[in-house]
């Protein structure tokens, strides 16, 4: 049997009837690595000594009859995540050879759960990106098109996942980061309420945006590896006490009953016919499983782009300040004097992308224009979360494409920013609202690449959302569809 | 005050008294005596090692998120309160950003739109008048580090970055701009120092930058309502510093403008070896902060309840304490002023005055003897050897006759020097007052008949002479003799 294949809640009852091994499960992880790895460039940072040695223990544990969720299951990190003593390069090569000393409250849960990390994945630089291919360490292939984009900026953790070079894997949403390589992957990712998790340990990119959460196989495995790293953290003044829910065992609750908005404003156009024509479909599915859905309107919508635009590179040209060569990080050779060190290390640091978006966060929060840009964008920030609370007082969902076409060829979009972001359109109102988000497979398209399904919900309402797609999932196979990588395997 | 450009004349000072009125806004930045940084756990102790009081969260590595320390919001709402604001129910963290090696997060965290507290007042009293200066706001912030300069200056030298302080608590007060002379810059400065210290949330040393003072200025016609362009002043690290760099700056800005030349907006550092002001950064090299919210922190929620438990815990403060000294001791305006300059100089006094309960001979001796030899030393209050507890005994041994008020002084520098009990030092050094009449009366006998001419003179009229005699006495006893004794025998047997 291929281990690398299951799921996390396959595993876990294995394990915990002593049918595998957590060592075995972690060697066949590396060993479908050896295999893809080089086609798909999920990582930077593999770890398989550290893998093993966790894996041992983990046998160790769960002999101890003490498996709980996620012991000895291989996960794959997001690179923007602090692990201590390992190092941490957000793709860029001004985090090169960094490596943090201490461990993000995330990490220090799943640590807690003795959960085996496999390695840290690629991303775009500090997640400014919708392909992964701004990374300082090169680009994420899809496992479903080698000459297409993952997407991003998590494309390593979604690609990972959707190549079984892991079981489950983490990745950071700002503005669609989570959901959207999951959609182009063909595989779950959820960005939870802003809140949910604890933002400390990750490396800042727009601080009132930013949320770690789930890239899974499945929804089951989506609401297991939720429940692991959700909660109220001392140490994220943003992160909310409200207590917990048990999201795996309220999964399969019958969704009769549920309704969902369909805002009509994101379906005015321009989205592909495959995406339109599965997206729909997916309507009629949970329709005929008891949902009732209606049409609604979230007219602020239009302007979630460029507010999102405006807001994210603002925070991020503040957050990005501590990369100077001071302290850590790259530092240019040999500047003359403290302004040439800080310019030589900055330009030389940080890639075109990340260059771009600090200038223009600096430029809108300039003295004179932060009242036309900034400010502004806040309020527009505001009617845009008004709509959404109008929204959900006559519906319990929202239903959406996660983007508007399959994943784009790597390159297509490279030389056109605008483009790029426009990529995120579906998905950037979530993050500026802090309302949780799911994507879930719901079809393929002609040319066979995966379709995502977007589902919003209430804050704190990640319950209602895990049951809409955990029903649509039970009643479809797409989640199950495997990309051919195996086509050219080696061994 | 003489002139910037002969030195000697002093027609400057007329000019500004007649034609230019001074506009001076002062921004306190004041260090918070809180146990631990503002955003995380590391202590705030002074002068250890460079880089032992630092975490990953205030060397601003990144991931690292800030934790409001809610003592530092409580020791801010104590000072808000106390200089009479208005405090904000809502208020929110600010970045300010800007590029320099001892700031790790490449921003400071401040407050900028909605601060913690505003419109407050702080009295000062110049020549005897009382004036109300305005209090804008008061925001807290964090500290950054310090730079250690490699004192080489050479090409291969280095500097090196101690972050310890980066994170330490501050609070700024920002003052109105009602300030108009450099006396009332410096009494706005003591009274609020005197408020802080009273509360003891910021200790006041300014040598060591725990109370440091930035100041505004600007010169403008008499009557003209639009303020002129204003310098802003830094590094002054003392009360007599800041009033000699306004001076210095009002001269300088005055000779400007009679020149009919302009004032140019910049910030000036003070050089108090040269006692001149020099040009630092120009307007257009000023920094744009960029600020905006800090996202990383929710916005600052203080309930009624909040407020009124700081209100409760509020303890007197100088003024009231001046007032209540008056009305309670008895004792004189300036004595009262005196002595509630400090908190622990008041509350010694107050010891002192519970113990012996005689306002006045306290007050006497505390602003006599003690503060004269305390500054003598350049001694705090709080590390005077004399006890409370000894200074009344002491007093208490006069009252009686123990020893004579001019023995007191040598025990008094007795027990300055060693700290020693009173009573211990008297026996010991043999003080005891010289009250056995028959052995006065040996010693009367002896001074009187050394001095027979000026008893002849005495007897003739020239009362004045008795002192002459005390004296006598006195020196003969080595002061020991009890002087109301000495008067009586005397008289007794001159006037006879």
């Amino acid at each position: 049997m291929d281990l690398y294949r299951l799921k996390i809640h396959e595993l876990q009852e294995m394990l915990q009837r002593g049918e595998v091994r957590s060592r075995e499960v972690t060697e066949s992880v590396f060993r479908r690595i050896d295999d893809v790895e080089g086609k798909v460039g999920a990582f930077i940072t593999l770890m398989e000594t550290e893998g093993l040695e966790c894996a041992e223990l983990a046998d160790r544990r769960i002999e101890g009859g003490k498996q709980d969720g996620l012991t000895g299951i291989p996960l794959a990190i997001k690179d923007n995540m602090c692990m201590k003593g390992k190092r941490t390069t957000c793709g860029s090569r001004i985090l090169e050879s960094y490596k943090p000393p201490y461990d993000g409250t995330v990490i220090k849960s799943l640590e807690g759960h003795l959960s085996v990390p496999v390695g840290k994945t690629n991303m775009d630089e500090f997640a400014m990106g919708s392909s992964t291919e701004t990374s300082y360490f090169g680009i994420t292939r899809n496992p479903w098109d080698l000459g297409r984009i993952a997407g991003g900026s998590s494309g390593g953790s979604a690609s990972a996942v959707a190549a079984d070079e892991c079981i489950g894997a983490l990745g950071s949403d700002t503005g669609g980061s989570i959901r959207q390589p999951a959609a182009y992957c063909g595989v779950v990712g959820l960005k939870p309420t802003y809140g949910r998790v604890s933002r400390f340990g990750l490396v800042a990119f727009a601080s009132s945006l930013d949320q770690i959460g789930p890239l899974t196989k499945d929804v089951r495995d989506c609401a297991i590896l939720l429940t692991a790293i959700s909660g109220h953290d001392r140490l994220d003044s943003t992160s909310v006490d409200i207590a917990v829910e048990d999201y795996v065992n309220s999964l399969d609750r019958d969704i009769s009953g549920l309704r969902i908005g369909i805002p009509k404003e994101y379906f005015a156009g321009g989205i592909d016919p495959d995406v339109e024509k599965y997206v729909w479909d997916a309507v009629k599915e949970l329709e005929r499983l008891g949902a009732a859905y209606k049409e609604v309107s979230l007219s602020h919508s239009e302007y979630a782009i460029a507010a999102y635009y405006i807001i994210a590179p603002a925070e991020a040209s503040s957050n990005l300040a501590r990369y100077d060569g001071v302290k850590y990080g790259y530092r240019a050779s040999s500047p003359e004097g403290l302004l040439d060190m800080y310019a030589k290390t900055r330009s030389e640091g940080f890639g075109r992308e990340v260059k771009r978006r600090i200038m223009l966060g600096t430029y809108a929060l300039s003295a004179g224009y932060y009242d036309a840009y900034y400010k502004k964008a806040s309020q527009v920030r505001t009617l845009i979360a008004r709509d959404f609370d109008e929204a959900f007082k006559v519906c319990d969902l929202l239903l959406t494409p996660t983007v508007p076409a399959p994943a784009f060829k790597i390159g297509e979009k490279t030389g056109d920013p605008l483009q790029m972001y426009f990529t995120d359109i579906f998905t950037v109102p979530a993050n500026l609202v802090g309302i949780p988000g799911i994507s879930v497979p719901c079809g393929f398209s002609k040319d066979g690449l995966p379709i995502g399904l977007q589902l919003l919900g209430r804050h704190f309402d990640e319950a209602t959302l895990l049951q809409a797609a955990y029903a649509f999932e039970q009643h479809t196979d797409y989640h199950l569809r495997r990309p051919s990588l195996d086509a050219g395997r080696g061994k | 005050m003489e002139c910037v450009s002969c030195g000697k004349c002093f027609q400057l000072e007329r000019v500004i008294n007649v034609e230019f009125e001074v506009i001076i806004g002062l921004e306190v930045h004041a260090q918070l005596l809180t146990k631990s940084k503002i955003f995380c756990s590391c202590s705030t102790v002074f002068g250890a090692e460079p880089n032992t009081h630092t975490c990953p969260v205030c060397l601003g590595m990144p991931g690292v998120l800030p934790v409001l320390n809610r003592k530092v919001v409580d020791f801010a709402l104590r000072v808000g309160l106390a200089v009479h604001c208005e405090i904000a129910h809502y208020s929110r963290f600010a970045r300010k950003n800007y590029f320099y090696p001892d700031l790790p997060k490449g921003y400071q965290i401040s407050q900028y739109e909605l601060p913690l507290a505003e419109h407050g007042y702080v009295e000062v009293t110049t020549n005897g008048k009382s004036k109300r200066i305005g209090v804008a706001r008061i925001h807290m912030e964090e500290d950054a580090g310090k730079l250690l300069h490699d004192e080489r200056m050479e090409a291969d030298s280095y500097s090196y970055v101690d972050l310890n302080r980066t994170g330490v608590p501050l609070i700024e007060i920002v003052s109105e701009p009602e300030i108009r002379t450099p006396e009332e810059a410096s009494e706005y400065l003591k009274n609020l120092r005197g408020i802080l210290q009273y509360l003891e949330v910021c200790d006041g040393n300014m040598e060591e930058g725990s109370f440091r003072c930035d100041a505004n200025i600007s010169l403008r016609p008499v009557g003209q309502q639009r303020l002129g362009t204003r310098t802003e002043l830094k590094n002054m690290n003392s009360f007599k510093n800041v009033q000699r760099a306004l001076e210095y700056e009002i001269r300088r800005q005055t000779n400007i403008l009679d020149d009919g030349s302009e004032v140019i907006q910049e910030t000036r550092l003070w050089d108090a070896a040269k006692g001149v002001t020099l040009s630092m950064r120009g307007k257009e090299e000023a920094h744009d902060y960029r600020y905006f919210p800090d996202p990383d922190l929710v916005p600052l929620i203080i309930d009624d309840d909040w407020i009124e438990v700081v209100r409760g815990s509020l303890p007197e403060l100088p003024q009231e304490k001046r007032d209540r000294f008056i009305k309670e001791y008895q004792v004189p305006e300036y004595d009262a002023e005196v002595l509630t300059s400090s908190k622990s100089l008041a509350d010694y006094y107050e010891e002192s005055v519970r113990l012996f309960p005689s306002p006045k001979v306290v007050s006497n001796w505390v602003m006599g003897e003690l503060l004269r030899r305390l500054k003598g030393d350049d001694r705090d209050i709080e590390d005077c050897p004399v006890t409370p507890r000894y200074l009344a005994k002491m007093l208490k041994m006069i009252e009686d006759g123990t020893i004579s008020g001019k023995i007191a002084k040598t025990v008094f520098e007795e027990m300055y020097l060693s700290g020693e009990d009173p009573e211990k030092l008297v026996r010991e050094k043999d003080l005891l007052q010289l009250t056995d009449e028959e052995e006065l009366d040996r010693i009367i006998e002896k001074v009187l008949s050394g001095n027979a001419t000026e008893v002849e003179d005495y007897k003739k009229g020239k009362s004045k002479l008795l002192g002459f005699f005390v004296g006598q006495v006195m020196k003969e006893t080595k002061g020991k003799a009890n002087p109301k004794l000495v008067n009586e025998i005397l008289r007794g047997r001159l006037d006879r």
